[in-house]
């Protein structure tokens, strides 16, 4: 049982003012743009909730929602199955081990850009590596710039690319820290694999598997970086995942109302979905 | 066994051929890259490195990238050692709506941010340093370091604190000297994740700077831009920015499986 000392304040003080300062003053200014419109020349009127009826009700705004949601749902569907089958397939001990680790965690540590720009260079239709072998080697036409599909397969593809890695190596973490004798144990008892993953293994990846949902599930929706500088929210406004459109229209169309009463309807989603998956996946823990 | 290390081997092969691609180009010349495909550079050239480092934009860029990365890192675990040591071992007035809020800044899209940001640091003349990046990525790496720490503080017997308060240590030198030492690992790996978050950070870092401070990934964005199609020093640039991160990432990797799992396995 913890203590309850006051002190305990004094020791968040410092935490508690930094990210106040950067969290608070961002999301008043936020708060006040969505209220207000103005014409230019710094003079700002009272809009009231306009903005925010505006946004739900675009079409535009709907469609972004919409791919946003898909290409999350689809990133953690494939990343979570993949993750879960290679952390299996690691060898537990031995040379190989810290290699692995070090390659995996490779990808999450190209700054986000870069990682677009590789993904560009590696799939331009006649001199990428995965372009060429696409177009001339396997006979498939392949260009993302325009065809909308292929741009999807390549956005989603980069994803998991970048970070399958991530829970990869939670789930791992999970997997070796399960003792020997419960393997012994079930191999006496003439377990099957499946009966070994499923009473042993997962339940010792739960906890580092909810990590991973909630982390994969907040960075793919805030996802802006990559796909940028892939497709630029191309072709045509096919892979325009909702912060590219947020920032289409904050800083392309210095629309700051509007933008604004995005920026808070986007953040409430966010917050309410991460909510509802940590609520979802540990409902059955004791505490 | 043989069918999971054709998985592993398979999956690592994904990992690498993006890669292997960029670092190929970076020593490929630009009639290369342009006049079709080859699988290896035909001509070696070390041109594109050259021209990174000796030209001061370039590589003021990994400089500046380098120096805010650092101060944040340095700023974030700092902050968050007390903090988590808090939540882990006192009960205090809305402690766990206080976690929770913090927790709420990493979910908070940067391209919400991005504007304030520059109005906030404009006005209390930042703009353009490295200190305004170090303290805007404060702001999702310091929830990050404070949930890993108290993950890993959580892991350490409270009998620790009280058998060396008996013994007549005074708090910070019990911190100090006998529980920083104890949860180095979690501290490593803290450091760690502070480093790779900021480090590949792009749209604040890029909106809070212009000439003095601005990030070799901004410095790629631009030159892409204005110079054109110059492929191979993209290529360069890029390769560059893999090396810091698999240096630091070899510093951590005994620590690695259980770091990623916050120390909560």
């Amino acid at each position: 049982m913890r203590k309850v000392n006051q002190k305990g304040w004094l020791f968040v003080l410092p935490v508690l003012l930094l990210v106040a300062f950067n969290a608070l003053v961002p999301m008043m200014t936020v708060v006040n743009y969505s209220v207000q419109e103005t014409f230019g020349n710094n003079q700002f009127f009272w809009h009231g909730l306009g903005w925010f009826e505006q946004i739900l009700r675009s079409e535009r705004f709907h469609a972004a929602l919409g791919r946003q949601f898909l290409f999350t749902a689809m990133i953690l569907a494939i990343e979570v199955l993949l993750g879960v089958i290679i952390a299996l397939s690691m060898p537990r001990k031995g040379f190989w081990v810290p290699f692995c680790l070090v390659t995996m965690a490779l990808p999450m540590l190209i700054p986000w850009n870069v990682v677009g720009a590789m993904w560009n260079i590696f799939t331009l239709p006649d001199i990428g590596l995965l372009g060429y072998v696409m177009n001339h080697t396997l006979g498939i036409p392949y260009n993302m710039t325009q065809d909308p599909l292929a741009a999807w397969i390549t956005v989603i593809v980069m994803d998991v690319w970048h970070w399958t890695s991530l829970v990869v190596l939670l789930c791992y973490a999970g997997l070796v820290s399960i003792p020997d004798a419960y393997y012994q144990a079930a191999k006496i008892d003439g377990a099957s694999n499946w009966s070994v993953f499923r009473f042993i293994q997962l339940p010792k990846m739960k906890q580092v598997l909810t990590i991973a949902v909630l982390l994969r599930f907040m960075d793919s929706f805030n996802i802006y970086t990559e796909p940028f500088v892939l497709t630029g929210g191309g072709p045509g406004n096919s892979t325009t995942l909702l912060s590219i459109d947020l920032v289409k229209i904050a800083l392309g169309q210095f629309d700051l109302g509007p933008a604004a009463a995005m920026s808070l309807i986007y953040f409430a989603i966010t917050l309410f979905v991460s909510w509802l998956f940590y609520t979802l996946m540990t409902r059955h823990d004791v505490k | 066994m043989k069918k999971r290390s054709i998985v592993v081997i398979a999956y690592i092969a994904f990992l690498l051929l993006p890669i292997y691609w960029l670092v190929a180009m970076s020593f490929k010349t630009t009639q290369e890259i342009l006049g079709g495909f080859s699988l290896f550079p035909q001509v070696w050239t070390l041109e594109s490195y050259r021209t990174i480092f000796t030209d001061p934009t370039w590589y003021w860029g990994y400089v500046n990238s380098i120096l805010y990365v650092t101060i944040n890192t340095v700023i974030s675990v700092a902050v968050a050692l007390p903090a988590a040591y808090a939540f882990s071992r006192y009960r205090f007035l809305g402690d766990k709506h206080l976690f929770f809020w913090l927790l709420t800044n990493r979910m908070a899209p940067a391209a919400v941010f991005a504007l304030p940001f520059f109005q906030l640091y404009s006005a209390i003349g930042l703009f353009d340093t490295h200190i305004a990046v170090a303290l805007a990525h404060c702001l999702f790496n310091i929830p990050l370091a404070v949930w890993i720490l108290e993950g890993f503080m959580g892991g350490v017997p409270k009998e620790l604190d009280e058998t060396a308060f008996v013994d007549g240590y005074s708090f910070p030198r019990f911190f100090t000297q006998v529980f920083l030492p104890t949860i180095k690992a979690g501290v490593g790996v803290a450091a760690f994740f502070c480093f790779m978050f900021s480090w590949v950070e792009l749209l604040l870092a890029k909106t809070l700077t212009a000439v003095y401070a601005k990030p070799i990934a901004a410095t790629m964005t631009r030159t892409a831009s204005s110079a054109g199609y110059e492929l191979g020093l993209l290529a360069a640039a890029g390769t560059l920015t893999i090396i810091p991160g698999a240096i630091v990432i070899w510093f951590v990797r005994n620590y690695i499986a259980k770091g990623f799992a916050l120390g909560r396995v």
